[in-house]
């Protein structure tokens, strides 16, 4: 034992490959059956890909570092189903990349809160969160509002999210811009033609402000629909697939 | 390399290792350690029979117990849901008078409504519902789409300006947009003013609401009422009363004519059975400016069956 140790020990590359062997294990034991399970994510009706107006809201959400005190995950408990709703689904978050479930809960969960205010209250909390809710210690994020949301590589975003697999059309990569700015604004040229490509799709002037997409606009229409996919008329939680 | 040997000072064995005279002693560990060390590997292995733990092919090992956190929460909520389901039933079918003659659903709708308030009003109409600029003040007796529990109720199912297709509407011109001039908006806001509570603490120019008059009985007459008393059918606020819900100096009352803003409440129909909705808005009612009902109101929807075999979804 001691003579076959010996000899890792004594050629720098054998040991490196050994280690590298080992760790190597570790990680294939927790991805790869992930590859595999087809378990992992639920059947179900309703969740869709992001518009390119969500997808640049939750690149403000990314930036902002909202996931640092707001995590988008449900757990199966029953005290944050009886105040959030329905625990989270991993087909949930089949079109996140990376999800954004995060860790820290300083702020209330947000996996469920589309629908859930207005978006006038989402404006007045964004400029100042302690206008409508006293006891917050929330930062003030009114720039939002007066920055022109940057659309020049939205095309790109939304090519990259197909390559990880997010079932984008042709047409939907190629009017990301237009669609953008269609669905921030219902008497947009495009506005029909939005409909079409996102059909459950929330289309209203979310910020308040019809002249301009902003920023403030993005971030409304992303947690605006956040939780809102799933049709759990249809949602068999007793099968006995989706019972883990 | 292996000649194990006995250490002169300490009395314990060496590894038999030795690197340039150098030798290290072999220590065991401490029995109490190590029976703990074995006794982690015996319970994870009993583990791995009676839990969810190794993944194989297409699916994991179920394990003995068949251990599964969402039956688990499922169970939870419904065990919870029987529980409260007779109160609820109750609530279902109460007026406000049945609730207030009854101490027990009382104390029941007060505190299922407290809870569901907390959770999703209070973060726009404020904590007891005290309000702030644009979302209305529940606490008063002042209401914009009536005060009775059942007004209260069909406004928590249908919401305001939502998506329910009979949701309350109404929708007031943004005037300063090229309806009216600015002069003529200054003297609607004066005379506003003027029928105003507020007359008392912002003192109208009497010349420039006379002027206003005309302008009022032509634009805002028809939803405020000639006397600007409001119209509660219409969600038509009253502006003889001294309650803005836009705010309450000159300028704030100004830029409401000009730029005519509604708020949305959400519709909260789907989300509450109709037991919990009974309770919400007899809490509403309760907080302070709750008016006598008409006739009793109608269940909203089926009653809370709590033997149903399939539970509903979780939310």
């Amino acid at each position: 034992m001691w003579n076959f140790h010996k000899w890792f020990e004594r050629h720098t590359l054998i040991l490196l490959i050994g280690i590298l062997v080992v760790v190597s294990i570790g990680g294939l034991v927790q991805i790869t059956p992930l590859f595999f399970i087809e378990s992992t994510i639920e059947r179900v009706e309703g969740v869709r890909p992001y518009t390119p107006l969500e997808l640049a809201g939750r690149q403000v959400y990314i930036r902002e570092g909202c996931y640092t005190c707001h995590s988008q995950m449900i757990r199966p408990l029953r005290d944050e189903v009886e105040r959030y709703g329905h625990y989270s689904l991993a087909a949930e978050s089949m079109y996140d990349h990376p999800f954004q479930w995060g860790s820290k809960r300083t702020g209330p969960d947000l996996a469920r809160v589309g629908g859930r205010y207005s978006d006038e209250w989402h404006r007045a909390h964004l400029l100042d969160p302690r206008s409508v809710v006293p006891e917050s210690v929330m930062p003030p994020y009114a720039f939002l509002a007066n920055a022109d949301l940057n659309m020049s590589r939205m095309g790109d975003h939304l090519r990259v999210n197909r390559m990880l697999s997010v079932p984008y059309t042709d047409e939907q990569l190629a009017n990301a811009v237009v669609d953008a700015r269609a669905q921030a604004n219902p008497l947009d040229d495009h506005a029909f033609d939005f409909t079409q490509r996102y059909p459950t799709a929330l289309q209203r002037d979310f910020d308040g402000n019809p002249g301009r997409v902003t920023e403030m606009d993005a971030l409304i229409a992303y947690l605006q629909m956040l939780g809102t996919g799933v049709d759990f008329e249809t949602y068999q939680a007793e099968a006995p697939e989706n019972r883990r | 390399m292996t000649n194990r040997e006995r250490d002169e000072v300490s009395g314990t064995e060496t590894t038999g290792h030795e690197w340039d005279g150098l030798k290290e002693l072999d220590t065991p560990l401490p029995r109490w350690w190590l029976f703990i060390f074995y006794a982690t590997i015996v319970a994870a292995i009993i583990y791995w029979v009676l839990m969810p733990a190794w993944p194989i092919g297409n699916g994991y090992t179920k394990g003995i117990l068949g251990w599964s956190d969402r039956a688990n929460v499922a169970a939870d909520v419904q065990g919870l849901r029987s529980a409260r389901a007779p109160m609820f039933e109750r609530l279902a079918t109460a007026t406000s008078t049945d609730i207030a003659g009854d101490p027990e659903l009382q104390q029941f709708a007060r505190a299922a409504g407290a809870s569901v308030f907390g959770d999703y009003c209070a973060t726009c109409h404020g904590a007891g519902g005290a309000g702030a600029p644009g979302f209305p003040v529940l606490a008063d007796d002042v209401w914009i789409w009536g005060g009775a529990m059942s007004d209260i109720e069909r406004t928590l199912q249908v919401g305001i300006r939502s998506d329910h297709p009979d949701t309350r509407m109404s929708l007031m011109p943004a005037f300063g947009s090229g309806i009216l001039s600015a002069q003529q908006i200054g003297d609607v806001t004066e005379y506003v003013i003027s029928i105003s509570a507020a007359n008392n603490r912002l003192e109208a120019n009497t010349i420039a609401a006379g002027r206003g008059a005309a302008v009022y009985q032509e634009q805002c007459g028809v939803c405020h009422g000639a006397t600007g008393a409001g119209d509660r059918t219409l969600g038509a606020p009253s502006l003889v009363d001294d309650v803005w819900l836009y705010g309450g100096s000159r300028a704030e009352i100004r830029r409401q004519i000009e730029l005519g803003r509604g708020g949305v409440m959400p519709a909260w129909g789907e989300r509450f059975d109709a037991g919990t909705l009974r309770a919400l808005a007899y809490y509403v009612h309760d907080l302070g400016g709750g008016e006598a009902d008409a006739p009793p109101p109608a269940p909203a929807a089926a009653p809370v069956e709590p033997s149903q075999t399939t539970p509903a979804p979780l939310r």
